[in-house]
């Protein structure tokens, strides 16, 4: 549900930041969900396969490691953003029409 | 032996490629020489096959596909070697008369003329030389092709060119019928040879067809003959052909091309003898075709057209002997036609070169004064066609009269009878107007009227001579003679024995035959000695008019073709085909403009876009 908020999130924000903070969101929530059903599932899990009872949270991980840098740059992005457009709507970003 | 056909090739590549720098005079000397090294030859080869040597010569693998073999043969026997007689000699005497009457032509048109006609030869030897049906082929294509070239050599004139095409197009009609015979004839015996020494020829498995096929393939042979040799219902392009210079006309439509279709069915005598319902069919086609002609030449007020209904009156005779199975007959008389007719032609030439190219014999008349030579020659053509004794055309036109009446064929009989003094009396109505009674032209033309340089007359006086006495090579044994055609021919030709009827018989059927010739020619000097033109009337029209026959084929056959033409261009290919295509393109670029709309550049529909894609992905994956 997380995740669905932060794609409609993503889908109707017109400013840049919060478009971010829906992106985040959406990392988050994955995160978050990827915990739960590793918790939900080891003990059926382990039975089959011990290496899997642990996979979904080392995956956390680098999905933490990633969001982080992928906040960093696009910071990055909107801060170029506003220098040349005065501006952080995304709805001025229409040089590519046509 | 390969040097018949290859010297008038070599003539032909030589004046066609240098034809822009010959002078006048070497081109004309190229073009009979070569001919007339051929008639050489030719004339040696006859000693030769006489002396009984026959002779096959095979050069190449012309058609090697699976279990097809046809190569590249040539053969002489007794056939060729008197085809090659006739197209050797009667060809070089047409040259020769062509140097002096296509002398106005500029150097380029000069050498233009006589390289077809030595390519025209070429095709013609090639024709008669082959040894198995796909080499007949290629010379009937190929003097098709010259007809046409030759035909419409006067290209400027845009009812020229129309009657080379409908020459071409008629034999290319009758060459569908040839056509499929050969493709029948390949399947159902795996061979086009005539007769090979290993007795692998058609002519050898006749034995392998059954009797439907042996008519078919006939049938349809004789198709591509009545295209060809000009008989119903594919004569048209005959008499239109006369927009060609005259000796064309004599050479290809009066000596040559027109046997073509005539040595094919001798040659195939034996699958011919096979078909009796094929053969009673060219039978009657050949009569028909014979009154037909003769009919409308009674009323036609061109010399050269006359002359070609006449040519095909004749044809019509010869198939009619062809149809009775007196192959030899049809062969005489194509040999007697050759020179009668290349005579006949070639005086006309004469008359019209002298008159400043007047072919309307409405406007000549009295000539005989002035063209002592020309009347001469052409009053011994007359006689000739006729069937006047002792000249060639009395015996040839008496042996196939005789040979329909001993095969009792009695109504064939009376109408080639009746077709005979028909062409008695056509022959001289058209000698009497031209050359005798009052000048009807105007005091300065008559004038400038003289005789045709001896380059013209010279042939005129050689093939006079033939006329006259190329009767004597196959008198019947009524005069004690030997029949020695039918002897010379027999290893080739195999007639059936005929109940032979009593001289008596012959004698008076001979004699009734010259006395109504006689009246007709009678006839004619008391109408048309002081000829006055006047209007013709009733069945004159009728038959001034061809019939009307060209009209009907016009109405019946080219009409509807135009038509079906026109349907094609404007419904199917305007606003099918090219809708289909320019539809194409235009769908193209209506869906580009709004596929063009999709690019907002705004990155709120692209993220949207993506979304979508994965969910859709999802969707799929879901279900596969």
């Amino acid at each position: 549900m997380l995740f669905s908020i932060g794609i409609i999130g993503v889908l109707i924000r017109r400013n840049a930041i919060i478009l971010f903070m829906c992106i985040e969101l959406m990392l988050n929530s994955v995160n978050l969900l990827l915990v739960a059903f590793s918790k939900m599932h080891a003990n059926g899990v382990a039975h089959a396969n011990p290496s899997l009872a642990s996979d979904a949270q080392v995956f956390v991980f680098f999905i933490m490691v990633v969001a982080a840098a992928e906040v960093s740059v696009g910071l990055a992005i909107i801060v170029m953003m506003y220098r040349n457009i005065h501006s952080v709507d995304i709805n001025f970003l229409n040089r590519l029409k046509n | 032996m390969w040097v018949i056909p290859a010297l008038p090739l070599a003539g032909f590549l030589l004046l066609a490629l240098l034809r822009n720098y010959l002078p006048k005079h070497l081109a004309a000397f190229i073009g009979c020489c070569t001919v007339f090294i051929s008639l050489l030859a030719a004339t040696y080869v006859f000693y030769n096959v006489k002396a009984g040597n026959t002779h096959v010569a095979h050069y190449f693998n012309f058609i090697d596909v699976a279990k097809l073999h046809i190569g590249f043969d040539l053969k002489i026997d007794q056939l060729t070697a008197i085809f090659l007689l006739i197209i050797t000699g009667v060809g070089f005497l047409i040259h020769l008369y062509s140097v002096a009457y296509m002398k106005e032509e500029e150097g380029k048109n000069y050498a233009k003329y006589f390289s077809y006609l030595n390519l025209f030869i070429f095709f013609m030897l090639l024709l008669v030389m082959g040894a198995n049906y796909l080499i007949l082929f290629i010379g009937w294509e190929g003097v098709g092709l010259c007809s046409y070239l030759l035909i419409g050599f006067w290209f400027t004139n845009n009812n020229y060119n129309n009657a080379a095409k409908k020459a071409f197009v008629m034999n290319r009609i009758g060459d569908l019928g040839f056509l499929l015979a050969l493709f029948w004839l390949i399947a159902k015996v795996g061979t086009l040879d005539f007769s090979t020494a290993d007795h692998k020829g058609v002519f050898d498995l006749l034995d392998q067809l059954n009797s439907f096929e042996k008519t078919g393939i006939t049938l349809l042979l004789f198709m591509g003959a009545t295209g060809k040799s000009a008989q119903i219902p594919l004569y048209t392009w005959l008499p239109d052909a006369m927009a060609g210079p005259t000796p064309v006309s004599a050479l290809i439509h009066a000596a040559t091309m027109v046997t073509a279709g005539i040595y094919m069915i001798a040659r195939s005598n034996v699958l011919f003898s096979q078909a009796p319902i094929t053969q009673t069919v060219i039978l009657w086609i050949g009569a028909a075709t014979a009154l037909l002609a003769a009919t409308i030449a009674m009323k036609q007020n061109d010399i050269k057209k006359v002359l070609a209904y006449s040519t095909v009156s004749q044809l019509g005779f010869m198939f009619l002997a062809l149809g009775t199975g007196n192959y030899v007959a049809a062969v005489f008389h194509v040999m007697t036609h050759a020179f009668f007719k290349a005579l006949l032609f070639l005086g006309a030439g004469s008359v019209i070169f002298g008159l400043h190219h007047e072919q309307d014999i409405r406007n000549m008349g009295g000539i005989s004064k002035k063209m002592r030579v020309t009347y001469i020659t052409f009053f011994i053509g007359c006689l000739a066609i006729a069937g006047f004794p002792p000249l060639s055309g009395f015996f040839s036109k008496d042996s196939i009269l005789l040979g329909a009446f001993e095969q009792q064929h009695y109504i064939v009989y009376g109408i080639a009878l009746f077709t005979a003094c028909l062409t008695a009396f056509y022959m001289f109505r058209l000698l009497f107007i031209s050359f005798h009674g009052k000048y009807r032209g105007t005091e300065a033309q008559w004038h400038h009227i003289k005789e045709s340089p001896a380059a013209m007359t010279i042939p005129l006086i050689v093939l006079a001579l033939l006329a006259a006495i190329g009767g004597f090579v196959n008198i019947p044994t009524l005069f004690h003679g030997k029949l020695s055609l039918t002897a010379f021919l027999s290893p080739v030709i195999a007639m059936e024995p005929v109940a032979a009827i009593e001289h008596s018989t012959e004698y008076m059927l001979m004699g009734s035959t010259i006395l109504l010739v006689l009246v007709a020619v009678l006839l004619a000097y008391k109408m048309f000695k002081n000829y006055q033109y006047k209007e013709a009337a009733g069945l004159g029209k009728t038959l001034e008019n061809k019939w009307y026959i060209d009209e009907w084929y016009d109405r019946i056959i080219v009409q509807p073709l135009l038509a079906v033409g026109g349907f094609f261009k404007n419904i199917i290919e305007k606003s099918g085909i090219d809708g289909l295509v320019n539809g194409v393109g235009r769908a193209v670029n209506y869906s580009s403009r709004q596929i063009r709309l999709l690019q907002s550049g705004q990155i709120g529909v692209y993220i949207l876009m993506m979304v979508i894609g994965i969910l859709v992905l999802f969707i799929v994956q879901l279900f596969l």
